[in-house]
């Protein structure tokens, strides 16, 4: 079996976010990159399952510049078996999907995992975009995955609930929280053997990205926070009610 | 032209963030002059249909098929791109939940269509159409420009005020053929958590996280939620340690929620966790360190131990509420 995960280059998660060029660019000086925070729990969740059933190739993807390779790197030390890069500026959600879609087409995966949602762009639309283009069946925020008697078995959060399923490939699972729950960090033996480990660069498809964004806002800064004594509490509801109207 | 706005009901009913849709997409309508249109799949009764139009739609498009009975991303996008093609809409508007999450991508491809997830106010000018969203867990905000012909957008829940328009509707029974090839994902077993209020829906929630000390302390702050008619949420180590249901953890890897009021209680106010709730309009927090970064973030604050504060702000808030 083999499996397509689609891992995104983004700011780590404490990252002070700054922007430059007229509030046109993000500042990306500074910034330490890390896999996306859901595509590591999936990276992790499709180890335990290669451990389980033995025949499970992990090829990471990324869409993005030479600058990215190390943190696909990062996930072949993780565990990964191999690494594709299609060398291209993602310039949107619809141009990452078509790209990873020709991937899937010319190399014949069995299944394709994306985070739900990317924590730079925030869109959680990438992974149902790549279903549509390629006409397959997408799960979108998996909490659960597993393989049993060549099917899978998923479920799904949705609003106030969850849903269970098991389908037959190929599918697209976008994953969500739970799908494990501590990322593996690599040891020194990934970390060495990720160095040999296959990284291939493959060129873009053309294709027009369709939304862009123009400028960038940081968000207003907190005119502070007014303290209430704790030993007068009835200030707190007198101020949520009078002064902000919140109740 | 027109604007479609794809209505979600839970058995047979529309809620709150599907007021605030049609309240937005009656000003888009407004804006660009043309009409609103709903859409609902299902099973609604006609006076339900009704208050669709009390929020400005003045057609209803119906949609009762057995093969809609359970919810898949493709059968759902095949049905409302078939609404989209007989309307010739050119924008279209869902609720950011799990379904529109799942159906507006499908349907931006099947279309060509531009899309902005995640909107939080009208369009700064609709031609060019720029549209602002929350980016980079809402450390910032971008202004988006969509290209396209059509346009997809989907609105966070609580950030728009509802608007009553009070419109007639006309509703119009469509029928599409859904192939069973799309039905393929359909779930086996639903599970729903019964008779408790989404936290993605709630006006206020009351969120706690490890300064709790323990899961058998929840019930101070379930009857501070009870007494404000509040959702309960938590900090991800809270969940990580099976305090609380994973489905309450909120922030960067839990849920994003944007109630009017969030209450934090024993929660140091990590990054990540303020990813996730830093949408909301008011932000409490009470903590009994007076350097928790929380402070630094919420517009109120209490420093003292929770266990002496919670009790005493239940009974306050009760003397409030009983007036
Ligand atoms: C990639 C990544 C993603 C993450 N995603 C999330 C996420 O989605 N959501 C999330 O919440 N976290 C997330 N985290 C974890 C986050 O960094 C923090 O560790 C977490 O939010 C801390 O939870 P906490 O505030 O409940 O606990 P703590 O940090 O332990 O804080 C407890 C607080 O309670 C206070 N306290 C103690 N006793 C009392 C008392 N008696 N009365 C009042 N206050 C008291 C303390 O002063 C302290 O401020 C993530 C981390 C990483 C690395
Ligand atoms: N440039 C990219 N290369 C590979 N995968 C990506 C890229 N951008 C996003 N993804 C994947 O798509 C998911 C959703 O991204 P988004 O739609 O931006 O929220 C992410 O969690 C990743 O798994």
């Amino acid at each position: 079996m083999k499996v397509l995960l689609c891992i995104g280059h983004v700011p780590d998660t404490t990252s002070k976010i700054r922007f430059v060029e007229g509030d046109t660019q993000f500042n990306k000086s500074d910034i330490q990159y890390i896999i996306g925070p859901y595509e590591e729990l999936a990276l992790t969740r499709l180890l335990e399952i290669k451990e389980k059933i033995g025949d499970l190739t992990i090829t990471v993807i990324n869409v993005g510049l030479a600058e990215t390779e190390a943190t696909l790197r990062k996930a072949l030390a993780v565990g990964a078996d191999d690494a594709i890069r299609v060398d291209a500026e993602p310039l949107d959600a619809y141009f990452v999907a078509c790209q990873i879609a020709e991937v899937f087409k010319q190399s014949g995966f069995d299944f394709i995992v994306t985070g739900k949602e990317s924590i730079d762009f925030n869109g959680a639309q990438v992974g149902e975009m790549i279903s549509e283009i390629l006409d397959i069946p997408s799960i979108s925020s998996t909490s659960f995955i597993d393989i049993v008697g060549g099917k899978a078995k998923l479920d799904r959060e949705i609003d106030g609930g969850k849903e269970s399923l098991e389908l037959a490939f190929p599918f697209v699972s976008t994953a969500g929280k739970g799908f494990a729950i501590e990322p593996r960090i690599p040891g020194m033996r990934g970390i060495m053997s990720a160095r040999t480990k296959p990284m291939k660069i493959v060129s873009p498809q053309t294709q027009n990205a369709k939304t862009k964004a123009v400028k960038y806002y940081l968000p207003p800064s907190k005119s502070g926070c007014k303290y209430v004594d704790n030993e007068n509490v009835g200030e707190l509801v007198r101020l949520l009610h009078e002064e902000a109207r919140v109740i | 032209m027109a604007i479609l706005v794809y209505t979600e009901n839970w058995e047979g009913k529309f809620k709150k963030s599907t007021f605030e849709l049609l309240s937005y997409g009656s000003e888009i309508a407004k804006l660009m002059e043309c009409e609103l249109i709903a859409l609902t799949i299902g099973k609604v009764e006609e006076n339900e249909l009704k208050v669709l139009g009390k929020y400005g739609a003045s057609v209803v498009y119906k949609i009762q098929d057995p093969k809609l009975e359970t919810f898949t991303a493709k059968s759902y996008t095949r049905a409302i791109a078939a609404v989209v093609k007989d309307l010739g809409a050119n924008v279209i508007l869902f609720s950011n939940n799990t379904n529109g999450k799942a159906i507006s991508p499908r349907l931006a491809v099947k279309f060509n269509a531009s899309l902005a997830p995640g909107v939080m106010q009208l369009p700064s000018s609709t031609d060019p159409f720029v549209v602002r969203k929350r980016v980079y867990s809402g450390k910032a905000f971008a202004d988006f420009e969509l290209n396209s012909e059509i346009k997809i957008l989907t609105l966070n829940t609580n950030s728009f005020q509802i608007i009553e328009n009070n419109k007639e509707i006309v509703t119009k029974e469509f029928a599409v053929e859904i192939p069973d090839a799309d039905l393929v994902a359909k779930p086996l077993e639903v599970n729903m958590a019964k008779g408790q209020i989404l936290i993605t829906e709630a006006e206020i929630l009351v969120s706690a996280g490890r300064g709790l000390k323990g899961p058998e302390n929840w019930g101070m702050i379930e009857e501070l939620a009870q007494v404000l008619g509040a959702g309960t949420c938590c900090s991800r180590p809270v969940a990580d340690l099976n305090w609380r249901p994973h489905h309450e953890h909120v922030g960067q890897t839990g849920k994003v929620v944007a109630p009017n009021l969030y209450i934090a209680i024993g929660i140091s106010g990590a990054i990540q966790h303020l990813a996730g709730v830093n949408g909301s309009k008011v932000m409490v927090a009470i903590n009994s360190d007076p350097e928790a970064p929380f402070f630094q973030s919420a517009n109120y604050g209490i420093i003292g131990d929770a266990f002496v504060v919670v009790p005493k702000l239940i009974e306050a808030f009760k003397k409030f509420k009983a007036g």
